[in-house]
Parts: structure tokens; C-alpha cells; sequence
């Protein structure tokens, strides 16, 4: 029987990792870390479980260090953030092109410079092209339950690849709060032993990260995006089971108060909750207003995301990272690009939020919407606003 | 659903205290979030700590700007920082203090309610430190009934080991002896 | 040399680039790239095997007697044993 506890969700995340029993965790101390190394290595200095826990020099060896220990067939765990993210940047595409099903868990924060640590996930955008699949999660619950999940969507034969479980910084990270913590028997029915396609091991020899040049390149590529593209049926496999067993539902994008809503507001991330207590607040305005939580980013959910907005006149997209000199957010890029060749659309209202650890309350979210419903279908000037930005 | 914002410093326990309480109110079937100021930790600095504590589940996670109470771990922090900040006319100020709720009046521009105990004094008798974020929960049980009394047992337990006895006497006694103005 | 076995689509790629054949890279006969050839003069060769360290294609290899020898199908001449031999017991000297 799963447990309803306290505890602080970056805490939660090492703890449901120990449930998948990893056999290797991997992670640099700093720059900067959360709890969720500091507990991977309580729980492995307890003797909780029979693992290793590798103290590397950086972030870059962390994630060359975790993908050695997988290609021996390890069930491997790293976390990081901001800055250490952007260290390991040169490393992810490499865990994924090798088909190495590691899992990360990012306490997602703002780069340098200027110095700043707090919450946006600008660290995680520029690993968007890295192959790795990527959830965003919304809640502790959410944490614990991805990172089990993640195993299973990483570990699947017909996926392997490695997985990011999205934790907002700060706002989840460092939150004390209730969640139901699974049952060890229920995991281990749910996560069987990994079963590795090819191991590093001297009895039955084998070559991994290899050389190919642009007489092979191309199809090395094109079966990447491939996998990444077919992992979503086993994503949805995995949430089915997820729902099945543990009784709570996922979705790649997650509606709220949809039904009749006019005016949509998509969220990735912990805001999801404050928003959806605005579209509360909202719609017993009379205002017809609904959301849109995304928590599948790798693989794009575009058959998904074009249901959901369907019947929508306006589609505010938020986001918490900019692509500097480019489209505005990177999320709004990718809808707008992903509603393109659809008969009828919605207008989209790009509104880059929360930008190092600036803090969005359940008005500032409401004050969007309503500005968005008083302009109805009017174009705007610029295809995108940094929200709340002081202006001269 | 009631927010507490906790006034202490860097190396007083502010933090711990939100998350005792979130795990005392978590345990008691409720719903609860206990979280620092976000940002670098500065052992001395002035800090805060929030509580949120509700019968339904609590899906704000915006910060907190109007808390209901304040905790104030540090008589020191009075006059450095405002400790009534957006704190509401109805809610309640508590102060660590060996003055009365009428002195503290005197230096804090709050027109609420106010109630001081000397929790320096107590966590000095009964833990042999002046470290007061523990005691203070006391005070804080006995102003709001956020939760209760017996509900902080376990995690303080479960924190503190063979020198919990000691903590859960200094809350009694901060429950039984603050002063409400 | 061995005909070189790419997949013939992406279907076919291996997942991960994994090769499953060990000692494939053998296929590879560096030696092709070859200008110049390393010549031992054994008189001067005090059996060290520093030589045998250092090459980067590992060609060479201790004979029965004790002297080090290339094996030309790899050696690639880029003359890194001579360099490092002190006793100049091996010598580079043009193909063909
Ligand atoms: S390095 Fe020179 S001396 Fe040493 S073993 Fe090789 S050839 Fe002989
Ligand atoms: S020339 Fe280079 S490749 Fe050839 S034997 Fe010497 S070190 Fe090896």
C-alpha cells in the first residue's frame, strides 16, 4: 500500500529513485545542486540499497560517468541544474545517440549571467535537441511518480533512451508537501530488472560510441529522431499501466476546465496549479477560460496539442526560457510551428513568465487572460511579451 | 487556509520549524506546504520561512505576501526588518521576547494582535541552547491552532532523536507561557 | 582489405551504433596510409619495448627472439617509434 507523507519533493524524488533501486548514481555536489543529490547519497551511504554512488569533478563527468556505468547494464541516476546542466550539455546528445536510459532529475533554474539560481527552466531549453525524452512535472506527486515512470519509459525495449524529470526549482525543490509515496512491492511489479541490449562486458565484447562518418551519419540521425518519435506510444503504454495500477491519470497535455473554454492558457511546470486556481477564479467571472498543462515536451505531443485547442478563438502559450533574437519563448515556437498547417487555429499569445524566480500569483495569471479576452482576435504588435517587464 | 511567514536567521532553524509543521498538519490528514525564501543561504542573515496549511489540497505556489500570522524567531530582527509586512489587520504577531505584547507594541506598526513569549529563556533551560525555532511552534500552536500539540510528536521524533523529549517540552512550555496581548 | 559494411538503411542502424562483432576495427587496414616504413636495426635495440608502447596503432609486437617488429598491414608510418627509441635503433625510410 502506497503512503501519504510530508516530505520535501526534491527529497521525494531521490526516494522514488531508491524505489527503482538504481544500481548507480553519478552527480556533482554544486553548481548549483538540490537535495535530490545530497538524499541519493544518504540513501546509498545507508546501505538503503545495493548501488554505488560516484562522486565526480564536474557535471560534464557526472554524465560521462553515468552513461559508462549504463552501457554495463546499471539502472543509473543523475541529477542536476542550471549551470551544471549547461556543463553536461556537450554529454546528452551522446546517452541518447548511445541509447543509454539514464535518468535525470533537473531542478530546473535560471543561467548565468547575470548570477541568479532561481526558477525558469532556461537551463533546460537549450538541451531541447538533445534526444533525451523530457516530462515537466507539476507537483511532488508528480515528481515521485515520473521518476519512477521514467525508468520504465527509458529502460522499454522499444524506446532506450535516456529521460529528464523537469522540477521546478525552488517552488517544488525546496516544497514540504503531502504526497503518496508507492509501495515497494507495487514498484517492483510495475519496474521488472532492467534488461540492457548490449552491455560492456569482456566476456561477450562489444563496441559502443563508434565512429561514423557522413556516409552513415544521416541514418544514425534519422533513427534517433525515429526512436524518439515511436517512444511516445510507449509513453502513453506506461502512464495506461501507471493509471491502471497506481490510480492516477497522466497525460502529454493535461486539460482543465476545457470544456467550453474560448480562451486557453498553456502551462509546463509547477505554475500549472497556480494557473488553474486563476481559471477558477476566472471563469466564476463568467470569463470562459481554460487550461492547458504540458507534461510531455520530448516527444512533441502535436496530435495532442491539435485536439486541445481545437473550438479555442485564443491560445495563451507561457513560457519561462527565451530564445533570445528568435520567436519569443521556445514553447510558443514549437506550437505555433505545430498549429501551422491547421484549416482553423487559434490566435497565439506569447507570455514569457517567471523569469529568474520572479513570482507569477493566481492575479497575475487572470490579469493575462483577461487582457487576451478584451483583445479577442486582434493581432498584436510583437509576437511576444516578457510579462510584467518594468518598462521606462 | 492559513499562511504563516517565519522571521529568523540563517543558522536558526526557520526552515526546519515549516517543515515540522507541514509534516504535523500533513499527519493530522490535511494539506500543507512549508518552504524557505528561495535563494542562496546565509548563515546570519535575516530569512524567512512560510507555511501554508489547508483542509484542501492547496494548489498556490505563488509566494506569500499577506500571512495570516508571523513568527518572529529573533527579537533582533524587529526594527531590521518589517516583521508586520503585509501581515492582515485580523492575524497575529508573535514575537520571541522577554517583553510583553504592550512593550512590543511600542516598537512594531501593527494594530493586531500581538503575543510574545520568552523563548530564548526556555530553549535555554530545557535544551541548553538558545535555538528557539522549536519552542516557537508552541506559541504558534497555541495562537492559531493550526494543529495540534500532539500532532508535532512524530516529526520531531523522527528529526530529532534521543533530544526530541527536550524539544517537545520546550514547545509545552512556550504553549503554556505565551503572552497574548 | 575488407569491404566496408554499412547498414543500408536506417532501419538497419544498430541501436546505439552498437557493434557487436569485436576486433571489427581490424578491418581497417591503416598500413594503406603508409609513406614512410619503420626499419629496426636490431644492433642498436636494447630489447627496452618502449616502441611497443607507444604505438598509437598497437602494430608492433615482440618477436621470439626478443626484437620488436611493425606489422605493416596497420602500421600507419607516422614515425612515432623511431622518435622515441634513444638508442636510434629504428629508422624511417621512404616506401617502395
Ligand atoms: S624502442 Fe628502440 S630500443 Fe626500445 S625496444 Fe623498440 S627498437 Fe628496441
Ligand atoms: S610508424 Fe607509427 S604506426 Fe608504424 S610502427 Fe611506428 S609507431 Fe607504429
Amino acid at each position: 500500500m502506497s503512503k501519504r507523507i510530508g516530505i520535501e519533493v526534491a527529497v521525494a524524488a531521490a526516494e522514488a529513485a531508491a524505489l527503482c533501486r538504481f544500481d548507480v548514481a553519478a552527480v556533482y555536489p554544486i553548481t548549483p545542486q538540490s537535495h535530490v543529490a545530497e538524499h541519493l547519497s544518504n540513501i546509498v551511504a545507508d546501505g538503503r540499497i545495493d548501488a554505488e554512488f560516484i562522486t565526480v569533478e564536474s557535471e560534464h563527468s557526472a554524465m560521462s560517468a553515468a552513461m559508462g556505468a549504463s552501457a554495463t547494464g546499471a539502472r543509473v541516476v543523475t541529477a542536476t541544474s542550471s549551470q551544471g546542466l549547461m556543463y553536461m550539455h556537450e554529454v546528452l546528445p551522446i546517452a541518447s545517440a548511445m541509447r543509454l536510459p539514464i535518468v535525470m532529475a533537473i531542478a530546473n533554474r535560471a543561467v548565468s549571467g547575470p548570477l541568479n539560481i532561481l526558477n525558469d527552466h532556461s537551463d533546460i531549453m537549450p538541451q531541447r535537441d538533445s534526444g533525451w525524452i523530457s516530462l515537466f512535472a507539476e507537483n511532488g506527486q508528480e515528481v515521485v511518480d515520473m521518476m519512477i515512470q521514467a525508468f520504465k519509459i527509458a529502460e522499454h525495449r522499444d524506446v532506450q533512451l535516456p529521460v529528464n524529470v523537469n522540477i521546478d526549482g525552488f517552488q517544488l525543490t525546496h516544497m514540504v508537501e503531502p504526497l503518496e509515496m508507492p509501495d515497494q512491492k507495487e514498484v517492483d511489479k510495475f519496474l521488472p530488472p532492467y534488461k540492457p541490449y548490449a552491455t560492456l562486458h569482456p566476456d561477450k565484447p562489444v563496441s559502443m560510441g563508434t565512429f561514423a562518418m557522413n556516409d552513415v551519419y544521416t541514418e544514425v540521425m534519422k533513427a534517433k529522431d525515429a526512436a524518439l518519435v515511436n517512444s511516445k506510444e510507449v509513453i502513453l503504454a506506461v502512464w495506461k499501466e501507471w493509471e491502471k495500477r497506481f490510480g492516477r491519470a497522466y497525460e502529454p497535455i493535461e486539460g482543465y476546465r476545457v470544456k467550453g473554454a474560448e480562451i486557453l492558457m498553456l502551462t509546463m511546470g509547477s505554475m500549472g496549479e497556480t494557473a488553474a486556481v486563476a481559471i477558477d477564479e476566472l471563469r466564476k467571472k463568467g470569463i470562459p477560460a481554460g487550461l492547458l498543462k504540458m507534461k510531455l515536451w520530448r516527444p512533441f505531443p502535436f496530435d495532442e496539442l491539435k485536439k486541445a485547442v481545437k473550438g479555442a478563438k485564443t491560445l495563451i502559450v507561457t513560457d519561462r526560457a527565451v530564445s533570445f533574437g528568435g520567436p519569443g519563448g521556445p514553447v510558443a515556437g514549437e506550437v505555433r510551428s505545430a498549429l501551422y498547417d491547421q484549416p482553423t487555429r487559434p490566435a497565439i499569445i506569447n507570455e514569457i513568465i517567471g523569469l529568474g524566480g520572479r513570482d507569477m500569483m493566481v492575479e497575475h495569471f487572470m490579469e493575462i487572460v483577461m487582457k487576451a479576452a478584451k483583445a479577442g482576435r486582434k493581432k498584436r504588435k510583437e509576437a511576444y511579451e516578457f510579462y510584467g517587464v518594468r518598462e521606462a | 487556509m492559513i499562511e504563516v511567514r517565519w522571521h529568523g536567521r540563517g543558522g536558526q532553524g526557520a526552515v526546519t520549524s515549516v517543515e515540522l509543521l507541514a509534516l504535523a498538519a500533513i499527519e493530522e490528514g490535511k494539506y500543507a506546504q512549508g518552504f524557505p525564501s528561495f535563494g542562496p543561504e546565509r548563515r546570519g542573515a535575516p530569512v524567512a520561512a512560510f507555511n501554508r496549511v489547508d483542509g484542501k489540497q492547496i494548489k498556490i505556489r505563488s509566494g506569500i505576501y499577506h500571512p495570516d500570522t508571523v513568527v518572529v524567531l529573533d527579537e533582533g530582527l524587529v526594527g531590521l526588518v518589517n516583521v508586520a509586512e503585509g501581515l492582515k489587520p485580523e492575524g497575529v504577531l508573535i514575537v520571541n521576547t522577554a517583553k510583553t505584547p504592550a512593550e512590543v507594541r511600542k516598537t512594531i506598526k501593527f494594530k493586531g494582535k500581538i503575543a510574545a513569549v520568552d523563548a530564548t529563556a526556555i530553549a535555554r533551560k530545557e535544551l541548553g541552547v538558545p535555538i528557539t525555532n522549536t519552542t516557537m511552534i508552541g506559541a504558534l500552536v497555541r495562537l492559531t491552532g493550526i494543529v495540534k500539540l500532539d500532532s508535532l510528536k512524530v516529526p520531531v521524533e523522527h528529526r530529532f532523536g534521543r533530544i526530541a523529549i527536550k524539544n517537545l517540552t520546550a514547545m509545552k512550555r512556550a504553549f503554556d507561557e505565551v503572552n497574548i496581548g | 582489405m575488407a569491404a566496408k559494411k554499412w547498414p543500408e538503411n536506417w532501419q538497419n542502424v544498430n541501436r546505439g551504433c552498437v557493434v557487436f562483432r569485436p576486433g571489427s576495427a581490424g578491418d581497417y587496414h591503416t598500413g594503406s596510409w603508409r609513406a614512410q616504413q619503420p626499419v629496426w636495426d636490431n644492433v642498436k635495440c636494447i630489447k627496452c619495448g618502449l616502441c611497443y608502447i607507444v604505438c598509437p596503432e598497437g602494430c608492433i609486437s615482440e618477436g621470439s627472439d626478443g626484437y620488436y617488429s611493425a606489422d605493416l598491414d596497420y602500421c600507419k608510418g607516422c614515425g612515432i617509434c623511431t622518435h622515441e627509441c634513444w638508442p636510434r635503433a629504428i629508422k624511417m625510410v621512404e616506401e617502395g
